[in-house]
């Protein structure tokens, strides 16, 4: 039988908006910290860690995920996007870009904690629906939360890059 | 707050993943997608001391037809069960229910096997799973067994999975011709856990239902099978008096308690007019003169 080795630190590669980090992370820390403790990339935000709240919420491999409920460890060679890196490269990054300068436009932000997250969501279903209506940009948007906008202001802001992205 | 300090384990296998259970036994927790589990250690209502992480076991991921079954491998993400063709032809009911399943970055990661072995009383797969009267296929040191889904969860948060023992895949008899599926819940907010909820799997021809399978979920400390309902819906054409008739009969199958947030009457309440829309969806029946 193969002897377990339970381990408390691991080594980790990944990349991190197109850069590739290498480090020694201890097991129990989440994604969310490394990047804002160790790579000091504070744009990936953190409250409730629990889920609950959306504010860590990244991209890994592709899609977006919570950062508060994956370990550093569980991100061992794949490929996350920060908020700091959403904007620059790819058709994914001008997905971004209209959104940011919409949400501007509509000041669909004020404190800006939640607005990371927001973009990063909205983002995923700009690419994939661009058509969404009304219903579909509130349902998924729905594990994001905000305490200052009331949220009409953001989904006239994603509305708006939908309309303009699928040319309805 | 952050989890409490633990150890981690990466089996390459089943088999090397059975073997590390056994030596860490109730001091280990298996880590799937843990939207539930990490949760619950930032929240320190749990300190595992051992976490053995299964999301490299790719024998655990899939979905299949094979022999006139559904397969759903365990750690299948709740977001490609929600997106799947085969699961959309062959058990519609969880591409209905799968919407309501948290919200998109949860199901991005969630798997199906970590909500079926969490067992929250207000979770929407357990009860699809007894509505299409699944089976649960566990693998431990002893080898293999089979546990149909309404015996599987025994209580609060707890299954027949026993300490050692792995949940290994779903499987779900494909709908015949004539099955039909509706799914309802009320939460406070898309993607909440359910204030109650049910899921209904049938044949339908018409206005008449056979074989009918209801299962209600948030009303109780598990999912629960409404029989008596279902057997007056079966007794002839859903009409609007029969399906008040099968509303009433929600007393013989539920009872559900006060809790701090609901009376157990309200949610009774809820779980009658929930029945009579889903069932309206069914039989396209015009649901607001029943959903009273
Ligand atoms: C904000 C938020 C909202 C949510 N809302 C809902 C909702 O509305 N409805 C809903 O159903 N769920 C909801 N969830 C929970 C979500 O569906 C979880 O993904 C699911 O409950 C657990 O799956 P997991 O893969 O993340 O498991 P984990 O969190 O990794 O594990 C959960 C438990 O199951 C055990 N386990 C996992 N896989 C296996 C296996 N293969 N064999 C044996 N044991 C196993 C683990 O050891 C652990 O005890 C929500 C979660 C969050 C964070
Ligand atoms: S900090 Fe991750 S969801 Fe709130
Ligand atoms: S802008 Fe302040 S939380 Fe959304």
């Amino acid at each position: 039988m193969n002897t377990p080795k339970p381990a408390t630190e691991l080594d980790v590669a990944f990349t991190v908006n197109g850069e590739r980090v290498e480090r020694r992370v201890p097991v129990r820390q989440n994604l969310a910290d490394f990047l804002r403790d160790t790579l000091g990339l504070t744009g990936t935000h953190v409250g409730c860690e629990h889920g609950v709240c959306g504010a860590c919420t990244l991209r890994c491999n592709g899609v977006i995920v919570r950062a508060c409920l994956m370990l550093a460890v569980q991100a061992d060679g794949a490929d996350i996007v920060t908020i700091e890196g959403a904007a620059t490269g790819n058709y994914d990054g001008a997905i971004v870009a209209d959104l940011q300068r919409e949400f501007h436009q509509r000041n669909a932000l004020q404190c800006g904690f939640c607005t990371p997250a927001m973009l990063l969501t909205a983002a995923e279903l700009v690419a994939a629906r661009p058509q969404a209506s009304r219903e579909e940009i509130r349902a998924h948007l729905s594990g994001n939360y905000c305490r200052c906008t009331g949220y009409q202001s953001i989904v006239d802001a994603v509305e708006s890059v939908c309309r303009s992205r699928s040319g309805t | 707050m952050k989890a409490p300090a633990f150890s981690y384990l990466r089996p390459e296998n089943i088999s090397q993943a059975i073997d590390f259970i056994d030596i860490y036994g109730d001091e280990a927790r298996w880590l799937a997608g843990g939207q539930s589990l990490l949760a619950a250690l930032n929240m320190r209502l749990a300190a595992p001391s051992v976490l053995i992480d299964i999301n490299g076991l790719s024998e655990l991921a899939g979905i299949s037809v094979n022999a006139g079954k559904l397969i759903i491998g365990a750690l299948t993400r709740h977001r490609e069960i929600e997106h799947s063709p085969l699961v959309a032809q062959h058990a519609s009911l969880l591409a209905l229910a799968m919407p309501h399943v948290a919200h998109a970055a949860v199901r991005n990661r969630g798997t199906f096997g970590g909500s079926i072995a969490f067992a929250d009383p207000a979770a929407e797969l357990p009860a699809c799973c007894i509505a299409l009267d699944a089976e649960f296929v566990i693998v431990g040191r002893g080898g293999e067994r089979r546990v149909r889904a309404r015996h599987f969860f025994t209580g609060l948060y707890e299954t027949a999975l026993q300490t050692g023992e792995i949940l290994v895949a779903a499987e779900i008899p494909c709908a015949r011709d004539k099955g039909r599926a509706a799914f309802r819940e009320l939460a406070r907010r898309h993607g909440d856990y359910a204030i109650a909820g049910l899921a209904v799997q049938a044949a339908v021809e018409g206005d008449v239902l056979r074989d009918v399978n209801i299962a209600f979920f948030g009303v109780d400390s598990k999912p629960v099978l409404a029989e008596h309902a279902a057997s007056v819906l079966e007794q002839g054409a859903a009409t609007p008096a029969r399906i008040e008739q099968a509303q009433h009969q929600l007393a013989q199958d539920l009872a559900p308690q006060d809790d701090v947030h609901y009376s157990g009457a309200m949610r009774m309440q809820l779980a009658r007019v929930l029945l009579a829309r889903a069932i309206g969806d069914l039989v396209n029946l015009e649901t607001k003169s029943a959903a009273r």
